[in-house]
């Protein structure tokens, strides 16, 4: 066994035991730090299959975005646990049905890639240039219609939330940038040229 | 020093990746730790005379000592657990914020190719290590069971992902006229006959103002420090933090603005490159010493930012981040690609 070998076994193996225990811990915020863990050895992974890329935007896009904001949520809701988990035991079945059904799929899926096509030499490593200049290059031009059209779904997506949660509520004070900026000093505040010391108290003067 | 080379030897020859690995991780850790420790004694002396103050001044020569002092002091002190605190998590999180902040000098190279890992996509990876720093925060205010805490953590992580965006706006322009995710191919593509006009800073003005902007609010600091916050949350997201935990934090801090001051200069001021023309003998040749110059430049600024503003409303925060950087950068993304099209900026001319 080599290295990168007994790596994968190592990544492969924190990948699936944390994923079980998103399914499994009880506290949501647990479940969500566990669901960071998968996606980092997941991330190692395919550091280890030379897609650094890949790995690298993986983590950056859902451990270092898209994670913090759903621990975020789940750390405002006070989420109460206990009736979530009473249909745990129902759903199991389904859950179960559900992922046998996806596994025989993927190794379907690869053992019929692996009969048909011979295997491909890294298209990379045989262009002779790094991995995320390839991609760059096969995204930009190959795949740029599809690029460009995934993006303006998720911009869609984006404008299409707002609106959404957007509510109008009137009695709002709202603070004004420009008007704060605008402001002199002379507006705010006076400047009074008086003495230093009040004036010493007058002996008092005897009558006689 | 014999028996140092020896003992290398025989743990390279038998546990090789085990010796590299370990190797690797100390040999950049200790200059970094270093390097925390004479910046808070630097940070303390600088802001003492901008107080017109003497700052440290008593342990060790020049008050020199004064951190090591301080650092015997948190590590020996006691480390209180607050009432119903999650205690794996409130021990976890000063860690879950150290170790990509460590992790993240693996990448950044101080000579032409000379890093720890000279990695093809390493702009992305550090993007990727800073971007996780935020984890121990969030989990800190969470696991300490505290109002104080929370609203602390709720403010850095929320700071955190708007100047994200802005941030990697700013270096995508970067890539755009460099070419390359590789931080010395950043570097050499600032070289040029023009010297100091060649860098990227000319022609990327405000995505250089940006990126600085955003480093300072990205690493809490002054005027960008809502998550502490002394005077609205007490301490924010490390109130309930004492002893080695503290420390942990403190060294965390302190280590993402060096790295900050590092990468600043390399994607923007030439790196290593000379600002003279190479004509110049030796004041034109390029070298690390360049480069540590312009990071104690930044370095330095980030203490004279603290010294000279008030902290910024929150409100303010998100609008800057939003309103004005984010257009900024995008619009800049777009002059970036035009200048790279129409051959106005050519890297490495």
């Amino acid at each position: 066994m080599t290295f990168p070998l007994i790596s994968f076994y190592l990544f492969a193996a924190i990948t699936t035991f944390a994923a079980l225990a998103v399914v499994s811990v009880r506290s949501p915020v647990h479940a969500a730090l566990c669901l960071v863990l998968t996606f980092f050895s997941a991330a190692c992974t395919w550091l280890l299959a030379d897609a650094e890329f890949l790995a690298i935007a993986l983590v950056l896009v859902y451990v270092g975005a898209v994670m913090v904001l759903f621990l975020f949520v789940v750390m405002m809701l006070d989420v109460d646990i206990d009736p979530l988990r009473e249909g745990f035991i129902k759903a199991l079945p389904v859950g179960l049905a559900v992922a046998i059904v996806m596994l025989v799929e993927m190794l379907a899926l690869i053992g019929v890639r692996s009969l048909q096509v011979p295997q491909i030499a890294d298209p990379a490593l045989a262009a002779g240039m790094s991995n995320t200049q390839w991609l760059a290059l096969a995204l930009f031009n190959q795949f740029l219609l599809p690029f460009e059209v995934a993006a303006l779904i998720l911009t869609v997506a984006i404008v299409a939330a707002i609106p959404l949660t957007l509510r109008r509520r009137s009695g709002v004070r709202m603070q004004n940038p420009a008007q704060q900026v605008r402001v002199q000093a002379r507006e705010r505040i006076r400047v009074v040229k008086m003495a230093a010391e009040r004036p010493a108290p007058q002996p008092e003067t005897t009558t006689p | 020093m014999n028996y140092i080379i020896d003992a290398y030897q025989f743990c390279a020859s038998y546990f090789p990746t085990l010796t590299m690995a370990v190797a690797l991780l100390l040999f950049p850790l200790l200059p970094v730790i270093i390097a925390v420790a004479m910046y808070v004694w630097w940070e303390r002396k600088v802001i003492g005379w901008m107080h017109i103050r003497l700052g440290p001044s008593k342990i060790g020569p020049f008050g020199l000592a004064q951190t090591f002092a301080d650092v015997f002091k948190l590590l020996l002190k006691e480390i209180i657990y607050p009432a119903k605190a999650n205690k794996g998590l409130f021990l976890l999180a000063p860690l879950w914020a150290l170790v990509p902040a460590l992790a993240a000098w693996a990448v950044v190279p101080i000579g032409s190719h000379v890093a720890w890992s000279d990695a093809n996509a390493g702009l992305l990876f550090l993007l990727a290590m800073t971007s996780m720093g935020v984890y121990g925060i969030i989990i800190a205010g969470w696991a300490s069971n505290s109002r104080y805490a929370m609203l602390g953590a709720m403010r850095s992580a929320a700071q955190v992902v708007s100047y994200e965006i802005a941030m990697g706006f700013s270096l995508v322009s970067v890539l755009i006229l460099a070419g390359s995710l590789n931080l010395s191919d950043i570097v050499n593509a600032q070289a040029g006959s023009k010297g100091l006009f060649d860098w990227f800073w000319l022609p990327l003005l405000p995505m250089f103002i940006i990126y600085f902007v955003s480093g300072v609010a990205e690493t809490n600091r002054l005027p960008f420090d809502m998550a502490e916050g002394e005077s609205e949350i007490v301490a924010g997201f490390h109130v309930e933090y004492s002893g080695a935990p503290f420390a942990v934090f403190f060294l965390t801090e302190y280590a993402n603005m060096i790295l900050v001051s590092f990468m600043v200069p390399l994607l923007f001021l030439g790196g290593w490159l000379s600002p003279f023309p190479v004509s110049w003998g030796w004041l034109g040749a390029p070298g690390w010493w360049w480069l540590f110059a312009k990071m104690f430049f930044f370095a330095t600024a980030y203490l004279w930012l603290r010294a000279t503003f008030p902290r910024y409303r929150y409100d303010q925060i998100m609008r800057l981040g939003w309103k004005v950087f984010i257009p900024i950068t995008l619009a800049w993304v777009f002059v970036a690609g035009c200048m790279k099209y129409f051959g106005w900026v050519v890297a490495g001319a």
